[in-house]
């Protein structure tokens, strides 16, 4: 079945601005002395990208056991942190009933593993794990026929366990029955596969983490390797009028188009090259942080068709309600930060292009590739090691362009591993968004009405699940001012945000309990479930600046408590969180633990105080000194309880458990204090970090 | 808490006429590195001795994926030049052996795992001080220590056990 991108609309604004005209050598300055003045040619946009996929049912596709037995899977996810590697070997080893330890998982490699649009929308575990799945569960009945063909024996009385295959006084490791040859199979539509077993793996090539033996991307070095830089323009859209460049000894310098770049021995090397370089740009008026959401408000067309949902009639809705509301939400841009800033290694030879890249999309980085050198994408290879974190921010490649660029020119393997200014400033950000809704509850806590109008953030998990008979939810694409792409969880923060917010203060208008207040309006038993498991294990009712949200996305239930103090006169600490998370069957519950662990540790960045701030085409604020993240100290107890539901399948879990924070907290200040923050982040926009 | 370590003897290059070569004693070896001094430890220890493990985070000493020791103390290697280094015993990731590392396996306090080398190297220098720390110290120890995948909790339950294992 062919995979659906829904809620990834903003991945076509996050296109890369690289087209080389690699016919008109601008200049490569290599050795020697000399000045050159080069007039520069206009950057252009392009692209689009698949939009589906059909993933191959030819099982030798998927998996392959060597003779020695071990089995060689093939995936196109990348493992950014989420822990894929484990839980998709996991799959396998219960499905094909073969030690963990002897399957080879083969990630994200353009030559090796089939297409895969990306590693995003929280596919990897209904999708990938799914077909893993049904390849190993093909892989498993073959070996069986096989060896009931090979021993002349009742297939029905042979059995398989442990990487074997067992017959009465007779066993055969897999390599032995396959002697290595492929496993030509087709895995049919009839293939049917186990539930997860559900067991705390312990997280797969660790070791090589804590001796920092493991390789990132950015740590891939090659024979002859230069470092290469890039010289930014001064504010987005400035266009370069004119570039002087003293040529340096052992260092190229590239020039084409917008792009200028160097390479160098070292990275010390190369940026010294870069400071010598002497550009002029041509810069615009751009609009700022200040008037963003004006702006926002300004440039949002009519709703695109299928965007808006509605059902029954508002007007009746409100007509019918005794207390009506009206409220404004914002929501800031932030930036994803990954540790590992976008880096890429890129080496030629004989016409071919091996790039090594941290990317959540290693064949649309190829195809990226194949655009800006007019290639065909079958002499680019494109292999991503195991990533420092996306977090939904390494979508496109530019950094894999650059290095590309650079080391064509050289001759040589060229590294480019982006400052955390060139990260904080050229990368793209979540989307800001402004929140409009309109409501009406009637006294005995019916809601009647809700309208919801989202301007930019986007429409993942617009739609509630309150059961309200009038109701509409639209989203406003609108013109943004700064790139803005995919981010974990996407617009449902922001709709999280402003809905539960709103269900707060329709809850605390009618001075009813807000729990009670929701449970009245919801008639889901998933998103009931853990609204009570969540309230439950907080102990909810007691205590003061205590908060409460609950929701839905990608497939997976969620409900946070939240309770506050105030740290200072104008400063809120987050003293304790716990939150109930339902994604069908739990596959690891240790690493599901810590994925919800950490998604509230990021959420609380987002909640309190992480912003870009922008003015006329530049980031004010770059710099981990300037924009605050979530540290030890900002750390409340945390507390995840699972609500686990064997019999349904798994969702992913990588990106829903970060909805939850921002409002639970929104809700627990006010709870605290009667003061209502309608703005993320919700503390001071200006805050400067104290950390470090 | 940590101090940009000043550049020492300047005994390299001052006047451009000296040769470049600084001497380091890394994880025990001695190495001769050939290199303008004010060039980062950071980037002689990753492009010049292959020893990866230590990362680049922000390069400004904010997040401390690139902590080393030096002579036993926690340091920001993208802000220390090569020069404030010479003649000093550096200790990387990759010269690390401690229960720590076991610790934060057992704890799985990692997820995309790049910040992992630096909570330890800064980690390891708060237990050598203090084998004992209390939470409030490990938090004030650990704070210039960034994990964007929020595993802190995780990391500190860690630091704890080898605490205890340690004792």
């Amino acid at each position: 079945m062919p995979e659906q991108i829904e809620t990834e609309r903003y991945e076509l604004a996050a296109r890369p601005a690289y087209r080389f005209d690699l016919d008109r050598r601008d200049f490569i300055g290599l050795l020697g002395g000399g000045l050159l003045i080069v007039f520069s040619a206009s950057a252009q946009e392009r692209g689009r990208f698949r939009q589906s996929e059909q993933l191959p049912q030819d099982l030798d596709a998927w998996l392959h056991i060597g003779e020695d037995g071990a089995v060689s899977v093939y995936t196109g996810k990348t493992e950014v942190g989420q822990n894929i590697r484990t839980s998709l070997s996991q799959a396998i080893s219960e499905e094909l009933h073969c030690p963990i330890g002897s399957i080879k998982l083969v990630m994200a490699d353009t030559a090796l593993t089939p297409y895969d649009m990306g590693t995003f929308g929280s596919r990897s575990t209904p999708t990938m794990a799914l077909q893993l799945r049904r390849a190993a569960a093909t892989a498993r009945e073959t070996l069986l026929d096989l060896a009931a063909e090979q021993w002349m024996v009742d297939r029905a009385k042979l059995t398989v366990a442990d990487g074997k295959i067992v017959s009465v006084g007779k066993s055969a490791g897999f390599g032995e029955l396959t002697k290595g040859q492929k496993l030509t199979k087709t895995i049919g539509r009839e293939v049917t596969v186990a539930r997860p077993l559900g067991q705390s793996v312990a997280k797969l090539a660790a070791r090589d983490i804590v001796t920092g033996k493991r390789k990132y991307a950015s740590d891939i070095t090659r024979p002859g390797m230069l470092y290469g830089r890039v010289l930014r323009p001064p504010a987005f859209g400035a266009s370069l009028v004119k570039l002087e460049a003293e040529t340096l000894t052992g260092v190229t310098v590239v020039h084409d188009g917008d792009f200028v770049g160097v390479a160098a021995a070292d990275t010390h090397a190369a940026a010294n090259a870069l400071s010598q370089l002497k550009a002029e740009w041509k810069q615009a008026p751009q609009p700022s942080g200040d008037e963003l959401y004006e702006y926002l408000k300004k440039t949002a067309g009519a709703a695109e068709p299928g965007e808006g949902q509605t059902h029954g009639s508002i007007e009746e809705g409100l007509a019918a309600a005794d207390v009506k509301l009206h409220a404004t939400y914002t929501v800031a841009y932030i930036a994803h930060a990954p540790l590992e800033t976008r880096n890429a290694v890129a080496e030629w030879e004989e016409g071919k292009l091996t790039v090594w890249t941290g990317t959540q999309r290693p064949f649309g980085v190829r195809s990226e590739l194949a655009a800006a050198f007019s290639i065909p994408e079958d002499r680019i290879r494109v292999i991503v090691p195991d990533a420092g974190a996306a977090y939904g921010g390494k979508h496109s490649g530019e950094y894999a362009v650059e290095a590309a660029r650079l080391a064509k020119a050289a001759g040589k393997p060229v590294k480019v591993v982006w400052s955390r200014e060139e990260e904080f400033t050229w990368s793209y950000f979540r989307p800001a968004g402004v929140i409009e809704v309109s409501s009406g509850v009637r006294r005995d806590g019916t809601i009647t009405a809700w309208d919801f109008h989202n301007y930019n953030s986007g429409g993942s998990a617009i739609q509630g699940l309150y059961d309200i008979p009038h109701q509409r939810n639209v989203f406003h694409p609108a013109k943004s001012p700064l790139r803005q792409g995919s981010y974990r969880g996407l617009a449902a923060t922001a709709n999280h945000f402003a809905r539960e917010s709103h269900i707060d203060e329709l809850a605390r208008e009618l001075k009813m309990d807000p729990l009670e207040f929701r449970l009245k309006n919801i008639k889901d038993a998933r998103l009931r479930a853990v609204l009570q498991a969540a309230a439950d294990r907080f102990g909810w009712g007691h205590g003061k600046g205590i908060g409460i949200s609950c929701g839905f996305e990608k497939g997976s239930y969620i409900a946070t408590c939240a309770q506050v103090e105030a740290a200072a006169a104008d400063r809120i600490r987050i003293l304790r969180v716990v939150e109930a998370f339902e994604c069908g069957a739990v596959v690891n519950p240790n690493h599901l633990k810590n994925q919800i662990e950490g998604a509230v540790a990021m959420a609380v960045g987002g909640a309190l105080f992480e912003h870009i701030r922008f003015n006329d085409g530049r980031i004010l604020n770059p710099r981990f000194s300037l924009y605050r993240v979530p540290r030890f100290s900002d750390m409340p107890e945390i507390e995840a309880v699972l609500v686990d539901r064997p019999d349904l399948p798994s969702a992913g879990a990588g990106e829903t458990p970060i909805v939850g924070l921002a409002p639970a907290v929104a809700n627990a200040i006010f709870d605290l204090n009667g003061t209502r923050l309608r703005s993320m982040p919700l503390q001071s926009a200006r805050e400067v970090p104290t950390a470090g | 808490m940590y101090s940009i370590p000043r550049a020492g003897r300047r005994t390299l290059c001052d006047n451009g006429l000296m040769p470049r070569v600084t001497e380091l004693t890394v994880n025990g070896a001695r190495r001769r590195i050939d290199a303008d001094p004010e060039r980062t430890l950071l980037s002689v220890l990753r492009d010049g001795l292959d020893l990866t493990g230590t990362k680049y985070g922000c390069g400004e000493g904010q997040c401390g994926a690139c902590t080393v020791l030096l002579d036993g103390q926690p340091v920001r290697s993208c802000i220390t030049p090569l020069s404030a280094a010479a003649g000093k015993q550096i200790t990387t990731i990759e010269g690390i052996h401690h229960p720590l590392q076991d610790a934060l396996l057992e704890a799985d306090a990692m997820q995309c795992g790049y910040c992992t080398p630096g909570m330890i190297v800064s980690g390891v220098a708060l237990l050598n001080k203090n084998p004992n720390p209390s939470r409030e110290e490990i938090v004030r120890h650990m704070n210039g220590n960034i994990c964007r995948c929020g595993t802190y909790l995780r990391i500190i339950a860690a630091i704890q056990k080898a605490a205890q294992s340690h004792a």
